[in-house]
């Protein structure tokens, strides 16, 4: 009998946004299967969400992800606007716009840094987080919060971005354009990148359509969809932008769709910004006093794809049902495709190109099971393995 | 296509099974059908009319165990949900996981929270309460006076 090496990823490791065990399966250097377990930390946010008001339930959902914070409380916003049949102000609009992008600019720069961090690229990783700060302060500077913004409410945005504000937020837009085409270069001009990156972790169109993947991962496959442009909300309607996509669907092209959406998110900023100097200061919200019974399903393109909530309301002040699908739940399941038949030091990568979040503290196990002589590689090792391959491979060049 | 295009095509094609056709809106649509003919719509919508699945909404009402299948076709922004009910003393409805793989995780999380079961699933295992929840209790389940 072949013995297989298991190599577990979880339940808490750097590479996933949430606890979640991935037992590699391999023979040799290749994963031949791959299993996954979740549920390590349900918190029952659903349900959570059926005791609290409206106005309490977006500051629970902002807590479902850490990266992505904005994304579903602006998909409930949009679930219960629609409800409710509310029209929100043009000047909400491009607040809501500017939040959500400036988010998935930080967002990528996130995962162009870890994806260089794995592939033993620890300067891309560097310079990627060292110019996602400004993007911070920025945050800062208008929400007050680094991170769980605590923006929106039903009818609008809890603050007003001031055009006082504008000409600092668009100078560090230059900036940050500028290292993200130093980013560019680095990253889809080097040799030892194409060699790690491309034909590593594929997905097809199918494999997609049948996982119905979204976002980044879906649309490196050639699929093309989007949210902001199918279904439109916030401001995305008014202002001129396009959606990337790569035909590949292997990492390259997952990479390539991420760094060019920053460009297009930069853009929609600086359109919406030209925006708000048009509308009236402080015009940021209507009074809601009241929901009307019905359903509202809303959606929001969150840096890793479509986020989805359905609300069920019923006249009360809070939802009678409430459902969330975040995109790593798709996303994530497409794993079994993109990592099997690859090789143990691409499977990092490979697990790491559908960018689900890095919150978590690495506490792995290191074990050796004598009996069935099941070896166990931790993290580190993983990833020493995969920095190992891009030195052989820079060393060939 | 558009919206009423879509909706004409279910109901003129599975007349006997289509119960109930809500348009709320241009984008939005709910179509209320025969439990034992979701497989059959499903793949109609799924395959003919090419359209994604998002995700599968349970929930328990006094009406019984009802399930939307969320389906959007892109192109036109439509949410399409699909809408059964099932009697909550046999809360079964056929799996659509082995048509596509989309449904996989959340029939099996219905399965653990809900006590509803998909017949022919491909991969009857749990998700999300592996080893530390208690056998046949079904935490999102409602109770009624």
């Amino acid at each position: 009998m072949t013995k297989k090496t298991l190599i577990p990823i979880g339940p808490y490791h750097p590479l996933q946004e949430e606890p979640e065990l991935f037992k590699l399966y391999c023979e040799g250097e290749i994963v031949k299967d791959i299993k996954w377990e979740t549920g390590y930390n349900h918190r029952g946010i659903e349900q959570l969400s059926e005791k609290k008001t409206f106005d309490q339930s977006f500051f629970l959902v902002e807590r479902i992800c850490g990266i992505c914070s904005t994304s579903h409380p602006l998909a409930f916003a949009n679930a219960l606007e629609e409800a409710g049949n509310i029209e929100i102000t043009n000047r909400a609009k491009y607040i809501r716009s500017i939040i959500a992008e400036l988010e998935r600019v930080h967002s990528h720069l996130l995962w162009v840094g870890l994806a260089g961090h794995f592939l033993g690229y620890n300067t891309v990783f560097m310079w990627a987080w060292k110019y996602r700060e400004p993007i911070l302060d920025l945050f800062e500077m208008i929400t007050g919060n680094r991170n769980s913004y605590a923006m929106f409410k039903v009818g609008g945005v809890r603050r007003d971005i001031e055009n006082s504000m504008i000409p600092k937020i668009t100078k560090i837009l230059d900036m940050v354009k500028k290292k993200t085409d130093m980013l560019v270069g680095a990253v889809m001009d080097d040799p030892v990148i194409h060699a790690r990156t491309k034909g590593v972790g594929t997905l097809t169109k199918q494999d997609i359509i049948d996982y119905a993947a979204v976002g980044p991962t879906a649309r490196a496959s050639g699929v093309d969809v989007d949210v902001r442009r199918d279904d439109p909300y916030a401001a995305y309607p008014l202002v001129n932008w396009k959606v990337i996509t790569a035909e590949k669907g292997d990492v390259f092209a997952k990479a390539e769709v991420r760094l060019l959406e920053m460009y297009e998110s930069i853009s929609i900023i600086e359109q919406c910004l030209e925006g708000l100097k048009k509308e009236k200061e402080g015009d940021t919200e209507v009074k809601v006093k009241h929901v009307a019974a019905g359903w509202g399903t809303g959606h929001a393109e969150a840096p890793r794809g479509e986020v989805f909530h359905y609300v069920l309301t019923d006249g009360s002040n809070s939802p009678a049902r409430h459902k969330i699908r975040a995109p790593s739940y798709t996303n994530i399941a497409t794993f079994k495709k993109s990592c099997v038949g690859q090789t143990i030091s691409d499977a990092t990568i490979s697990l790491a190109a559908v960018d689900p979040c890095y919150c978590c503290t690495e506490r792995m196990a290191v074990a050796y099971n004598w009996k069935t002589g099941e070896r166990i590689l931790n993290g580190n090792e993983l990833i020493a393995l995969s920095a190992k391959k891009t030195q052989k491979i820079r060393n060939q060049i | 296509m558009n919206t009423d295009e879509i909706l004409k095509n279910i109901k003129d094609k599975f007349s006997s099974d289509v119960l109930e056709v809500f348009k709320k809106s241009e984008t939005r649509a709910t179509i209320t059908i025969n439990p034992e003919s979701l497989l059959q719509i499903a793949e109609y919508t799924y395959k003919d009319l090419e359209c994604r699945f998002i995700i599968a909404t349970a929930d328990h009402t006094k009406k019984g165990f009802e399930i939307l299948y969320h389906f959007s076709k892109d192109q036109i922004g439509l949410i399409a949900n699909l809408h059964v009910i099932l009697p909550v003393d046999k809360p079964e409805i056929e799996s659509l996981s082995n048509m596509f793989s989309a449904t996989n995780w959340i029939e099996r999380e219905m399965h653990e929270l809900y006590g509803i079961v998909f017949k022919n699933h491909p991969e009857p295992e749990k998700l999300i309460s592996e080893g530390n929840w208690a056998e046949g209790v079904y935490p999102y389940r409602r109770e009624f006076k």
